[in-house]
């Protein structure tokens, strides 16, 4: 073979190169299944089952926005009792109270970025401007 | 060869132009668009007859929210309008920029002779002439903006007729600010959040490229609120709220009672906003 | 054909270089105002469209105006213009091209640009807008390309493209009749409130458009031995002198309407734009000096493309008028209309507009991958009549 000493350090290195998704998250946390933080407040209950939810809750949250704000329907849901108004901020947000440790942890993980927070407020960032007055 | 090549790109370019439009061409037919396009079609009859528009009959059809605003009460007590004002951008998370380029403003202090172009401010009363006027989006029953809007993000809600922003929507192209008679619209020119003084957690901040104006607290209504501005004044009779179609409202009995003047109804435009003044 | 714009002479190299660092500016103008947004402009809550929209509307007349070479050449056989077409038809699409950089820069939200297709608006005329633009940029694509190869193959064009060519005549009028039905259908806004404005777009554009052209012509003549003839070039002044009188006539229209009447609605902005208004002691005259510029210039290039002057073998007299009115027209329409119709606001208040330097690189970057576009559209052009010749 020519080049020996070329060609077969460069083709390991093109292996190593390619695999690097597989071994870097091997070697490292970042390809562990995201763990999202439970509402810190200990419900069970969601306005939807957990498997729904997950795959499906941005749809449920475009649904609830056109029928908030295009369809003038911001009826109160209820579900076991328990009241929601239609609405991340007044819904989700009263359980799922930590959007760093409940949405960030997939979304980041999914490397998916919704724009929600540029205008929805979390709690954490609401109360950051309590503070000052 | 060659030729089958050249076949073959037609008919994929030919497809793929049809993919892309079809959408477009369904949406444009189903009723969603044709409705909102004539979405004033309770409005149109009587749109033939020009010398009703503004203060003339108006077809009663389900609810038109509106309002009456006392200048009388106003200029009687004189914090009343800057104590609404606060109530508004605490509700709303309305950022208070330093400069006049940045500004957000729902509701603002104007003198007569700005809100009210088409009146004579010669010689007015001292009142008028010393008392600052709220200016605010009109709800118009026959809105340019939504007329101009390119993506349905500003809208009239046909149940209540509150003329409604989806900032989710909206691109950012300013059309509406430009159709505006009453310069109601303000645009996010920079990312608003540094500027709000403190957030009301119910209610989303919004983000830079979007336009926004008031909304007659649509999210207060649908709690069985009155809107921000309104409660601010309450007991004092400045500011009405309700259905202007409704003969029995409390909005209805101020305005058979008293003579109101609305903003530059010349222009068609059929405003929700009352003034006594 | 494409390949035709790879070899060229170093002049062609460093020009392209030239505007390419013009578009690397741009860009980069362009990120700033991007992460920051159009807060980066000197645009504000008063005078909410600034020199990107007015750059657009001026350029949307650029656009239409390459009509006035296809028109005669096709509907009336006026065989001299056999050679230009083709340029009149790619100065359409360098010009639709800005055109729509132009509103990507305005946007304030550029990621969610498609939804003007995802939620179509009949009642919006932006909407109607984008329709005629992309289907003017189609058909001059088509028109173009297919011409072209044609003649580069020596053979005639296609019948069915003549389908197209017909087209594009009423796309072009209508391209700038609904850009300026964007401005004249919005109640409140006196200045744009006319229903001249559409007949004094279209004039406005089919002269500077034409102008453009001649200068184009004229730098061909010189950079690339690419001669259109001075037949064309005598009948593409006449087309000019007409449609610039008639753009001249509609201002003065505008000028009646406003001081006869004495409403002062329609006067206003006309005071503003012309001499200034004093509005609380304050003394708002910005624009002044352009919209003299504007008038000057326009009679001044009027007057010597009629002259004996222009039709002189060096071409320079000619060059110098169509470069005067191209200006002229460029204050006008890409200056004067859009700013002035935000004056005063609908409160009566004024707030004058001056732009930042970040936008103005951003502009400065559009206007230049424009030319980089006509520059390379006509590389192929030219390398084509070189080619058959």
């Amino acid at each position: 073979m020519y080049n020996k000493g070329t060609i077969i350090p460069g083709l390991a290195l093109f292996v190593l190169f390619v695999t690097f998704p597989i071994w870097f998250n091997g070697l490292t946390t970042a390809g562990d299944l995201p763990k999202p933080e439970l509402p810190p407040g200990g419900e069970k209950q969601c306005v939807m089952p957990a498997d729904y939810m997950r795959a499906n809750h941005m749809r449920l949250l475009n649904e609830w926005r056109d029928d908030v704000l295009r369809d003038g329907n911001r009826e109160i849901l209820e579900i076991d009792g328990k009241t929601y108004r239609k609405g991340l901020q007044m819904a989700c947000m009263e359980c799922h109270s930590k959007k760093e440790k409940f949405c960030d942890s997939c979304h980041i993980y999914a490397a998916v970025e919704p724009y929600c927070w540029d205008c929805h407020l979390t709690p954490t960032e609401a109360a950051s401007k309590e503070a000052i007055h | 060869m060659d030729k089958q090549r050249r076949k073959f790109l037609t008919i994929a370019g030919a497809s793929v132009l049809a993919g892309i439009g079809a959408p477009a061409i369904i949406k444009l037919t189903s009723s969603d668009a044709v409705a909102s396009s004539g979405g004033h079609e309770a409005a149109a009859g009587h749109g033939a007859a020009p010398a009703a528009a503004g203060h003339g009959a108006e077809a009663p059809q389900g609810v038109r929210l509106g309002m009456v605003i006392d200048m009388r009460k106003m200029a009687d007590l004189p914090g009343q309008l800057d104590g609404a004002i606060a109530a508004c951008i605490k509700t709303h998370n309305i950022p208070e920029f330093p400069d006049t380029k940045n500004e957000i403003k729902w509701l603002w202090k104007a003198p007569f002779e700005n809100v009210f172009l088409d009146h004579s401010s010669y010689h007015s009363s001292k009142r008028v002439a010393t008392t600052p006027f709220p200016a605010l989006c009109n709800h118009c029953d026959d809105p340019p903006c939504v007329r101009a809007c390119p993506t349905k993000a500003t809208f009239r809600i046909p149940q209540n007729g509150i003329v409604a922003m989806d900032f989710h929507r909206c691109i950012g192209c300013r059309f509406c600010m430009a159709a505006c008679p009453y310069g109601a619209r303000s645009f996010n020119w920079q990312d608003p959040r540094p500027y709000i003084k403190k957030y009301n957690a119910d209610f989303p901040s919004r983000m830079k490229g979007v336009v926004e104006k008031c909304n007659f607290c649509g999210e207060r209504l649908a709690l069985g609120q009155e809107p921000a501005c309104v409660e601010a004044c309450k007991g004092t009779g400045a500011i009405t709220f309700g259905d202007l179609n409704d003969p029995k409202s409390e909005v209805r009995q101020v305005l058979d009672s008293e003579f109101t003047i609305q903003r530059k109804t010349n222009l068609g435009t059929k405003p929700s906003v009352f003034y006594i003044v | 054909m494409i390949e035709k714009t790879l070899k060229g002479k170093p002049a062609y190299w460093i020009w392209l270089a030239f505007l390419g660092m013009f578009m690397a500016i741009g860009a980069a103008c362009y990120l700033r105002q991007y992460n920051f947004g159009l807060g980066m402009t000197g645009m504000s809550r008063d005078v909410s469209w600034g020199l990107y929209i007015s750059q657009f509307t001026f350029l949307v007349g650029v656009a239409a105006g390459g009509v006035m070479l296809v028109l005669p050449y096709y509907i009336h056989d006026y065989k001299e213009f056999g050679r230009i077409t083709i340029l009149g038809e790619f100065l359409a699409i360098s010009a639709i091209v800005m055109c729509m950089l132009f509103i990507m820069a305005d946007l304030g939200q550029p990621m969610r640009a498609l939804n003007v297709i995802l939620h179509p608006t009949p009642n919006s005329m932006l909407f109607y807008d984008m329709c005629v633009l992309c289907g003017y940029l189609f058909l001059n694509i088509l028109c173009g390309w297919i011409i072209l190869t044609a003649e580069r193959k020596q053979v005639h064009p296609p019948k069915w493209i003549y389908f197209f060519v017909y087209l594009s005549i009423p796309f072009a009028v209508s391209i700038h009749t609904v850009t300026a039905m964007l401005y004249c259908g919005l109640p409140g806004r006196h200045f744009w409130l006319s229903a001249i404005i559409a007949p004094r777009f279209l004039a406005s554009a089919f002269a500077a458009g034409p102008a453009l052209i001649i200068l184009c012509c004229i730098i061909l003549k010189r950079v690339a031995g690419f001669d259109a003839g001075r037949k064309a070039m005598n009948k593409l002044v006449t087309i000019i002198i007409y449609a610039a009188l008639l753009n001249m006539f509609f201002v003065g229209l505008e000028f009646f309407v406003g001081y006869y009447s004495n409403i002062p609605g329609h006067k206003f902005a006309l005071e503003y734009l012309f001499f200034g208004i004093e509005h609380h002691g304050h003394v708002y005259n910005n624009l002044v000096p352009f919209m003299w510029a504007f008038v000057i210039l326009a009679f001044g290039a009027i007057g010597l493309l009629a002259s004996p002057l222009a039709k002189r073998e060096d071409d320079f007299f000619l060059g110098v008028g169509c470069a005067m009115l191209f200006l002229a027209f460029w204050l006008d329409k890409g200056i004067g209309f859009v700013l002035g119709g935000f004056v005063p606001n609908p409160l009566h208040e004024i707030v004058e507009y001056i732009p930042t330097a970040n936008e103005l690189g951003v502009t400065a970057g559009v206007w230049a991958t424009g030319f980089f576009v006509l520059t390379l559209l006509y590389k192929i052009a030219v390398g084509v009549e070189h080619e058959i010749e």
